[in-house]
This record gives C-alpha cells, structure tokens and sequence, in this order.
C-alpha cells in the first residue's frame, strides 16, 4: 500500500506547489508558474486516484483506514495527532476535490492569462486545495478544523484577489467575518465534544456515541447541543440562512475561484462536516429537524431571490445557496447518502455552470449583466452547449446528474415532512425557472450588446476542455446512483453505506421516524435511490421542473413583454426581491451599524483613548514630571552626593539598631 | 597577669577614626584628600575587625581585613589614576568644579 501508508503525499503536494510558486512564482515566466501550479495538482489526482484504487483493495475491517504521522498537541489527557484517515466519503470528497481543482487550474491558464499577479493567483489556488484535502483526509475533529480554517482564509484572499478593487476587498472582509460567526460555533461545539467523550478523533468519539440513546425531541441533551453547535459551523461556511450573505458578494472573486471555491468543494465543507459527524447528528432529532428546516428554508428563499437577479454569476451564487440547501435537507432528513450524492453532482454541474458564464463573461469582455447579453449560441457555440448541458443537470431534467440526486432528497423529504417537501419542490421550480430564464437570456433572442465594441469570440482549447470534462460528468455522473429500474445499481449509495450505517442508531429508533412517526409505515427503512421508475419519471419534481422550463421560455422566448408587465403589477414585491428582501441592509442595520456605532464611540473614544492611552500616557507623564523633581538632586557635586550617601549610612544604621532594638 | 585592653576601646577609637574620615569625605574640596579620607575610613573598619578577631578568637575577622587591603589597594590604583587623568584634563582637583555630570 505505497500510497495509503504515505498519505501525506496528496497534501504536501499542492502545499509544495504553493510554496514554490508562492516564494519563487515572481520571477518566474508563465509557462513555469503554469507547470508548477497544474502539475502539483495534477500529481496530487494520480496520488489521489491512486490511493482510491488501492483503497479498493482493502478488507471492510481495514476501513476507516488511518495512518498516524505524528503528534501535533498533547496537553493533559487533549491529545490530537496529525493523522489521515480514508473511508468512503473520504475517497469522494478526494475525487471531487481534486477533479474539479485540476480543471479549475486548467481554466484559470486561459481565464486569468492577461491579469497581473498571475503566480499569486495559482499560489493561492494551490494553497486552497492543499487546506480542502487537509479538511476532508484529517482523522480527527481539530486537523479538519485547521483544513477547515485555511480554506476560509484562501477563500479572503481569493476574493479579494483584485486588492485594488474597493468592492473586493469589502466582500474578501465580509466572506471572512460572516464565516467566522458560524467557526465561533464550530469551536465550541468541539470544546464540548471534547468535554463529552474525552477524545477529538473520529472513531474514537463515534465508537462512544454509538453506545448512547437517541435522544428525546427537544433542545436539552448533549449530543443535540454538540449537534446544534457543529451546524452552526456548517451554516456558515456552506452559506445557509442565516449567515448566507457573504457567498454572492465573494462572486467579486475571479470566476474560476467562485467556481472551484464557492461552488464546488469549500461551501460544500459544511455538508461534509454534518455527514461526517452523522453518528451524532443521528442521535440527535432536534438538531436533525433543524438541519432541514435550515436547508429546506434556504433552498427555497435562495431560489427566489435568484429569480430576479439580472448579473449571471449572482444568479448562480444564489443558487448555489439553494442548491446547498438541498444538501443540508438531505442529510436532516436523514438521506445523508443522497446529500452527498447532491454533493457530488452539484460540484460537477455547479463548478461547469460557472466556468461557462466565466466564458460567457470572457467572450463579452468583462461584462457580468445579462440584460446586455442575448444571441450567444451560435457565437460561442462550446460554451453554450456546456452551458446547457449543466442547466439541465441543475433544472433535474431526467437523465442528467441533478435528477437523480435532486429526486432522492425530494424523496426522502416528503418521507420525512411535506413541509419540507413543498418547500424543496417549490425551490425546485424556481431553481428551473432561473437556470432557464439565465440560458435564454444569455444566449437566445437578439444580441443587445453593441457589436461594433464587443468583439464575441470562443474561449481558448484551455477555457473550453475542463468546460467537456465537465460537461460529460455533468451527463452520466449521475448514474453511478441510478435505481435498479432503470439499469442502475444504486452504487453510490452502497458504496458511502459503510459510513453511515456503521454507527447509526438501531433500526426503528430512527430520526425520520422520531420527527413524524405517523408519516411513516413501520418498516421504513432509511431513504434511498431505489424508486419507482414511473414515478420517478412522472414525479413531481420532474413536472415542476418542466413547469419552471416553460415558464422561462414564455417569458423569455414566446413574449418578452410579459416579465416587464408582471413586474410592474407585482412591484412591491418585485422591488423586494430584486433587492434581496434587504437582507443586507437589515444586516447593516441592525448589526453592522450598532457594532461601528460601539466600537467607535465606546471602544475607540472612551476605552481606548481614554482607559489604556490613558494609563499609558498618564503612567508616563508620572514619570516625566516626577523625574523633573528628582533629578535637582543630580546636581553635579560630589560633595552633596557624599554627603546623601552618609545620611543614608546613618539612617539604615539608625533603622537596623532600631529592628534590633525591637527583636530584643 | 597583664591587663587586657577591652575591646570596646578599640571600637571608640575605631569610631572616631571613621567618624573623621566621614567629616574629611565630606567637607573636603581636594580629591586626593578625599581619597585619603576613604582610606581612613577603611583602616578604621579594619580596626574593628581586628578587634573582634582579638576579642572572639576567631579568623574570620583577619581574613576580612585582607581582603579589605587588597580592595583598598585596588582602589587606589584605579582612583589615583583617575585623578591624574582628571587634573591633565581640568587642571584642577577641586571636585566642586568637577562637576560636569549632572542633570
């Protein structure tokens, strides 16, 4: 097992490629910044892949396999070691990680070729990845943490990679500040993971949660608190309500790293934390129910506010939002299988969807608004077929990836709660409407840009052979789930199944049952792919998402009139949604301005310049003016000074005979 | 029998020897007679250990006084040299005019 025993390889490498185009990139001409940044990657794939077959080789008992390399911290019985650990959600998240990374690289060669800070750039990226893969091969609680906060601060640094760009820097400090509400979170419930069971790493805190209770319905009890407190975390870094307002500003970012980043493997850190840490949240119905509300509320109110946007990367930032929001209902549902599947997919299709409008934006020079776009088919014709493909992937038309994975949330959430269940479908809708509305828009009808100034042309072989791969994962990366019916084998899901049922609480106890027992027959079993196939073809979220299809086309295509008129009828509401329900200014209201208002006038003005200047300064001034009278005995003659060394002879003399006189 | 001189004799005279060298130390405007007040000063201590060493029957008091002569010794290799250093360039030994280092 060359690789499995050396699993540090696959993180050193981007680590190394960072360091050396980091330290040395300046210098460096593009081809060698360009080798150094796709070929760390690159090695760290085949590593990876590697490590994936050879992983297949292993017994069951082998698995989770973990490798120790070293101690990091020992302090009493806290004991946390540098240690790797691959099982099967391991190996997904280092295929997807590394997948998409690599194309990612490969596109930025093109994307990002006429900008300055080119060797930064791939340092950064590098960087990210080698954070992304601590994160998801780290064995205990604390190592993912360290991934889990390196990811957060190539995300700032990232985004606000433009650094000359007001709006970038602000959405770099937003993107960082807001994620660092939900670590808060993430922090304490390891504190009281750790006061819980005494131990950070994975098995061992599992193997000690497996032998508790499933806890009753209700705030109270510890494993929902730990639960609760973790999902914190998770809400923020995956972007969810309420902490999800710094994922469309960080589409200030360059495209590939909203693609790669805030699309497909950093936002989805929360997803992997909640379905890594199952055995707790199993036991834990509460904080269940709230992952799912959590998701389920998110997935539909993102998917409004994506409506309306008229910039096509915040219509994709949006829905990447909802999208994750699916996720997050999955895994509180209980399907946690089918949450990583959306994972998957939606890394495939969402990561395609935005190297496209990268393209788009590429081909327009610069410019991000639809309303000035229109009539692109046929002059980007790769682009647009890419495009299209990932829309259909993402609208959960049958066939593509995001049907399938889309469908066995859907599925799982009606088994769970139709609230839930209404709410994903509706989103699911909107979800379709939007990507449509965006696909028209974008590249349908007559082109409202002036030709004469914007010179349209395809991207380079560099920009469009990641959008093919993707595009063909996109298509078939569904069907390694695929239900019986319909020639499938379910594999996804029996392959990740060792994860989720090695620790899951016994059968009957389980969470869909605990939050609405009477939805369910009594020999339920946990949610998965294997569905009808006529109702799955015939269900509803493939009518709704035909629905949002035509929608889109009849207010887009058929009478473009319409939208303008419904708007006009509705505008109270339109302007509501238009401008995010003023989230963002609700947001500065009522936290941001407070806290400036504090910090100005309490912390800076009386705290600060008053209480530690103050003492600082006061202390000083002490001195200085003391000193002033002190030193007039410095007066230069020695015959003075003798004379103060004999009075001070004298009077310890007197003091010590007077001592003495006492102890007598 | 001969009669013993009681220490506290020694230390009177001790006392005054130092309570002389004190006044010269202080009221004194020459250096070297400043020095010399000090070397008083220090004979009059080793006086007082001898007459303790005498009187307890013990070293220890003797051994000080060595060491005491050897520091005194010290000093005045250093202290002369500064004086002459200080007269080459001031050429004065007043030390009420030596009086540069202050505030």
């Amino acid at each position: 097992m060359p690789i499995l025993d050396h699993l540090w390889i696959i993180i050193a490498l981007p680590l190394l490629g960072a360091a050396l185009n980091g330290l040395l990139g300046k210098n460096c001409s593009k081809p060698v910044v360009n080798s150094i940044g796709i070929g760390s990657i690159a090695l760290a794939f085949l590593t990876a892949m590697e490590a994936v077959r050879e992983f297949a080789q292993l017994s069951p008992e082998q698995i989770p396999w973990i490798r120790n390399y070293f101690t990091w911290i020992t302090a009493g019985i806290f004991k946390v070691d540098f240690s790797l650990q691959v099982d099967q959600l391991t190996v997904v998240m280092l295929f997807v990680v590394t997948f998409v990374s690599l194309l990612v690289h490969i596109y930025s060669t093109g994307y990002m070729a006429h900008e300055d800070g080119y060797y930064r750039f791939f340092s950064y990226l590098n960087l990210f990845v080698f954070f992304m893969l601590t994160l998801v091969l780290a064995s205990n609680v604390v190592l993912m943490f360290v991934g889990w906060e390196g990811v957060g601060l190539c995300s700032y640094l990232l985004v606000g990679f433009w650094f000359l760009k007001q709006s970038a820097i602000s959405a770099g400090k937003k993107a960082f500040i807001t994620t660092r509400i939900g670590d808060l979170g993430f922090t304490i419930g390891i504190l009281f993971l750790f006061w819980t069971f005494h131990s950070v790493d994975f098995v061992t805190v599992f193997k000690q949660a497996a032998g508790m209770p499933v806890e009753a319905f209700g705030p109270a009890g510890v494993l929902t608190g730990i639960s609760l407190l973790l999902f914190i975390g998770a809400v923020g870094k995956s972007a969810q309500i309420p902490l999800y307002v710094w994922l469309p500003d960080a589409m200030e970012g360059p495209t590939p790293v909203s693609a790669l980043i805030h699309a497909a493997t950093m936002v989805t850190a929360g997803v992997y934390m909640v379905a890594r840490m199952n055995p707790l949240f199993s036991r834990a119905p509460f904080a269940m129910f709230i992952v799912a509300m959590i998701g389920a509320l998110t997935a539909f109110f993102a998917a409004t506010i994506g409506l309306v946007q008229t910039d096509i990367k915040k219509v994709l930032a949006y829905s990447t939002v909802s999208q994750l929001g699916y996720m997050f209902l999955g895994l509180g549902v209980g399907a946690y299988a089918s949450g990583v599947f959306h994972l998957m997919t939606h890394a495939f299709f969402k990561g395609l969807l935005f190297l496209a409008a990268g393209s788009v934006i590429h081909a327009m020079g610069g410019d991000q608004e639809m309303p000035h776009m229109g009539g692109l088919r046929t002059k980007i014709p790769i682009t647009f077929w890419c495009m299209f493909i990932a829309t259909l992937a993402i609208a959960g038309i049958p066939g593509f990836a995001g049907f399938f994975s889309k469908d066995e949330i859907l599925e799982a959430a009606e088994h769970s709660n139709l609230w839930f269940y209404w709410l994903g479908l509706l989103g699911a809708g909107f979800t379709s409407f939007y990507m449509f509305r965006l696909i028209f828009l974008t590249f349908f009808g007559e082109p409202r840009y002036d030709e004469h100034k914007v010179h349209v042309h395809e991207s380079p072989y560099n920009m469009t052979v990641p959008l093919i791969c993707l595009a063909i994962l996109s298509t078939v990366g569904g069907w390694v789930a695929a239900p019986h019916l319909v020639g499938g084998t379910e594999y996804f899901d029996k392959f990740l199944s060792p994860v989720f049922a090695a620790y899951a609480p016994a059968q009957g106890d389980t969470v869909t049952r605990v939050l609405n027992p009477e939805l369910l027959p009594p020999d339920y079993t946990a949610p998965s792919a294997g569905m009808d196939l006529l109702h799955a073809l015939t269900g509803m979220p493939v009518i709704i998402a035909l629905l949002g299809l035509l929608l889109a086309w009849w207010f887009y295509i058929k009478s473009p009139e319409t939208p303008k008129k419904l708007a006009q009828s509705v505008r109270g509401l339109y302007t509501l949604v238009l401008h995010k329900y003023y989230i963002d200014e609700l947001y500065n209201a009522v936290i941001v301005q407070p806290l400036l208002w504090i910090s100005t006038n309490v912390l800076w003005h009386v705290i600060d310049e008053g209480a530690i200047d103050g003492t600082v300064n006061g202390i000083g001034r002490g001195m200085r003016e003391s000193g002033a009278h002190v030193r007039q005995i410095q007066s230069g003659n020695a015959r003075s000074y003798a004379t103060w060394v004999v009075i001070g002879a004298v009077a310890v003399t007197v003091l010590m005979l007077g001592i003495w006189g006492m102890v007598r | 029998m001969m009669s013993v001189v009681p220490v506290s004799y020694y230390l009177v005279l001790s006392a005054i020897l130092f309570g002389l060298g004190v006044i010269a130390f202080v009221f004194k405007r020459n250096i070297i007679t400043i020095f010399m007040a000090i070397e008083l000063m220090l004979n009059a201590v080793n006086l007082a250990f001898v007459a303790f060493a005498r009187a307890h029957n013990q070293l220890d008091g003797l051994v000080f006084v060595f060491f005491v002569i050897v520091v005194a010794a010290a000093e005045a290799a250093v202290g002369l040299a500064i004086v002459i250093t200080v007269y080459q360039n001031r050429q004065t030994l007043n030390i009420d005019r030596i009086n540069l280092l202050k505030f």
